[in-house]
């Protein structure tokens, strides 16, 4: 590392929005940034600023493809909002939360407590009840299987299939999950400072722990090469590629700093990692060699929320006290 | 620093009591009493709750163990997603209410709030409140584990429906509280009917408000209701404490005797130290820090207390004359 050198820093490219009220999501629709706030407004930052009211209470939860964002809130709604700032009602439970939503090709899952939601474009909902309140919800990639995460495990549940739900056992709450790009891995994060994954072809665990804190935030890079979180102070980095996955390998650390680093997202198509931390800084980081790019000063509140537009040629950001930024690169 | 931090967190209650004590009718008083307070009640069920204001969750109290090797260390995994719902809401709420199911065990309850890093961030555990009926306790101490556990929890205890015993029965009943709990405020109420400050507001886990360790013995209830499967033991020493000799010893102690002790506390005078050390610990999870100098009037006296199970008594006493320096 060249001590000397200053890193280079793209802050006066960012675009920066007060909003008013802490982010708890991010996305892109098409090219437009958009943040959620916890109030249940999704504020549209992109040429000409737009809010939308998707929930009358708090929003929290969030999935988003290209073309529309789905939350869900303690109001008990799924709704889906489209580029336009219209927005459909697709579910509605008086008096329960909707505490996670997943976006697949053609359907929305969603949980209300202990059980989980499918519901298809076409053809009827269908429900599945778990042993506990759902941590996490994620399609695979072609959307036919749902990952449930709870209590004890993970539940893969196929909805348009006869066949039993498989359930990946391992002790502990499991509150977030993803699948591998490659479909050979799905990993939780845990209430425990630790991740969990199970290898799908032989059912083989993989621990991930040394966190100091509980891990808010998982992405995995481009190809799939490697699986970033949040929780200690600097990005993790889990080496992925092989089939073993990150078994007796240690993972990589990026942006090493003396403050906790909240939120990652993976660039879509290059090895790049964008880190936010809990003083409002992000950085953005070459994975092969670590060189930074400073993106956002600290400003003393938390980064909650980042998203990069799906050709990686720019990434919103927003805090815990109500501050958005946009980068066009 | 310490004070502004207590005060911008929001204080949590934790409501417990056995089936029929009148709990429900104590949460309904809380919210109905024009405190111009707004709350968040986290209830198992939902009965018939007053709900003008304030707002109501139902939760499905999920028991959890956390992976780090005690078993007795066990949060209420739905709370803490609930709370950190309740935390993004804009307008907040001057405390949150947390009533659990008759036959809960109150320690998960209060234990997620010193495990969940946010949750503890955010909130703070201010006191365990049980509604016990004067009439039936005494049966329910002897056939509902539940029940003690609720009693031996307690910081504060209402002894409701005492317009169904005599003065005597009161006494009786308030002996074997004390048997158990030596500590917790005792009210007598009928319908649950008390102000809302001897309820709310009461601060007992914060080391700020640890003034004294008064217990409130009763010889006579130790002597007639000694209870060999919970009780409360206390011991004293004028002599200070090594520091180097304490901390091990009660760290090792609540690992080793963790599911066994409820509740711990203490008032500590160590070597050379010019300040009270304070901590109080639930289960494993134990909290202390330096208070205060000690007053020049002030007998620098050390005082700890454990409620808990099959207590070994001469074992614990031992070890903590150990401790002197």
């Amino acid at each position: 590392m060249a001590a000397t050198s200053t890193p280079s820093s793209l802050t006066s490219k960012l675009r920066v929005h007060a909003l008013g009220g802490a982010v708890v999501g991010a996305a892109y629709l098409g090219t437009t940034p958009v943040l959620a706030l916890a109030e249940g407004v999704l504020a549209f930052a992109g040429e000409e600023p737009l809010r939308v009211e998707a929930h009358k209470g708090v929003l929290l939860s969030l999935a988003a493809d290209a073309r529309s964002i789905v939350t869900g809130g303690d109001d008990g709604r799924v709704v889906r909002t489209r580029g336009d700032g219209s927005t459909e009602v697709l579910f509605e439970q008086k008096g329960r939360w909707i505490d996670q939503v997943a976006l697949g090709a053609d359907a929305v899952a969603f949980s209300a407590g202990k059980t989980a939601h499918f519901l298809p474009a076409k053809g009827e909902m269908k429900t599945l009840a778990v042993p506990s309140t759902v941590g996490g919800l994620a399609f695979a990639f072609k959307g036919t299987r749902l990952a449930v995460a709870h209590y004890g495990g993970v539940t893969l549940w196929f909805p348009n299939a006869q066949a039993k739900p498989e359930v990946l056992e391992w002790k502990g709450s499991h509150r977030g999950v993803a699948f591998s790009p490659d479909m050979r891995f799905v990993v939780t994060t845990m209430q425990e400072p630790a991740l969990h994954g199970w290898r799908l072809a032989d059912g083989g665990h993989m621990r991930m722990s040394g966190y100091p804190a509980r891990v808010k935030s998982m992405a995995f890079t481009a190809g799939g090469k490697f699986l970033a979180t949040s929780g200690s102070n600097e990005a993790i980095l889990w080496p992925f590629a092989s089939k073993e996955g990150p078994m007796g390998k240690q993972p990589s650390m990026l942006v090493p700093r003396d403050v906790r680093a909240s939120c990652v997202a993976a660039h879509p198509k290059d090895e790049v990692l964008a880190v936010g931390f809990e003083d409002g800084m992000v950085m953005m980081v070459r994975i092969s060699d670590g060189a930074e790019i400073l993106v956002r000063a600290p400003d003393a509140s938390p980064i909650t929320a980042m998203a990069w537009r799906a050709d990686g040629g720019a990434l919103c950001m927003g805090t815990e006290g109500g501050n958005a930024g946009v980068l066009v690169l | 620093m310490a004070d502004t931090q207590t005060q911008s967190k929001i204080p949590v209650t934790v409501l417990t009591g056995y089936l029929g004590a009148g709990k429900t009718t104590l949460l309904n008083r809380i919210l109905s009493e024009p405190h111009g307070k707004k709350f968040a009640v986290v209830v198992n069920e939902f009965g018939e709750i007053g709900i003008d204001n304030d707002l109501v969750v139902g939760a499905d109290e999920e028991v959890f163990e956390m992976n780090n090797g005690c078993i007795c260390c066990t949060v209420r995994g739905d709370l803490i997603r609930i709370i950190d719902g309740l935390l993004k809401r804009k307008d907040g709420f001057d405390g949150i209410i947390v009533e659990t199911t008759g036959l809960a065990d109150p320690a998960p309850v209060a234990q997620t709030f010193f495990v969940d890093e946010t949750v503890g961030a955010k909130t703070t555990l201010d006191a365990v409140v049980t509604v016990a009926d004067a009439k039936w306790l005494k049966d329910r101490l002897k056939d509902a584990p539940e029940a003690k556990n609720q009693i031996a929890f307690a910081d504060v205890i209402l002894l409701n429906k005492t317009d169904l015993v005599s003065e005597d029965e009161l006494k009786d009943v308030e002996l074997r509280i004390r048997a158990i709990n030596p500590f917790a405020r005792i009210h007598r109420t009928q319908r649950s009917d008390i102000a809302i400050d001897k309820v709310l507001g009461q601060g007992a886990f914060d080391l700020d408000r640890i003034q004294a360790i008064d217990p409130d013995f009763l010889e006579a209830g130790h002597k007639h209701f000694h209870d060999e499967d919970m009780r409360s033991v206390s011991f004293t020493s004028d002599a200070p404490l090594d520091p180097d000799k304490f901390f091990p010893w009660i760290q090792e102690l609540t690992q080793r005797e963790g599911p066994n002790i409820l509740r711990s506390k203490g008032i500590l005078a160590f070597k050379n130290d010019p300040e009270r050390f304070v901590f109080q610990g639930v289960h494993m999870i134990l909290d202390g820090d330096h208070q205060r100098p000690w007053k020049e009037d002030e007998p620098k006296v050390s005082r700890i207390v454990f409620i808990g199970r099959k207590l070994n008594v001469p074992e614990l006493e031992k070890g903590f004359r150990a401790c002197v320096a």
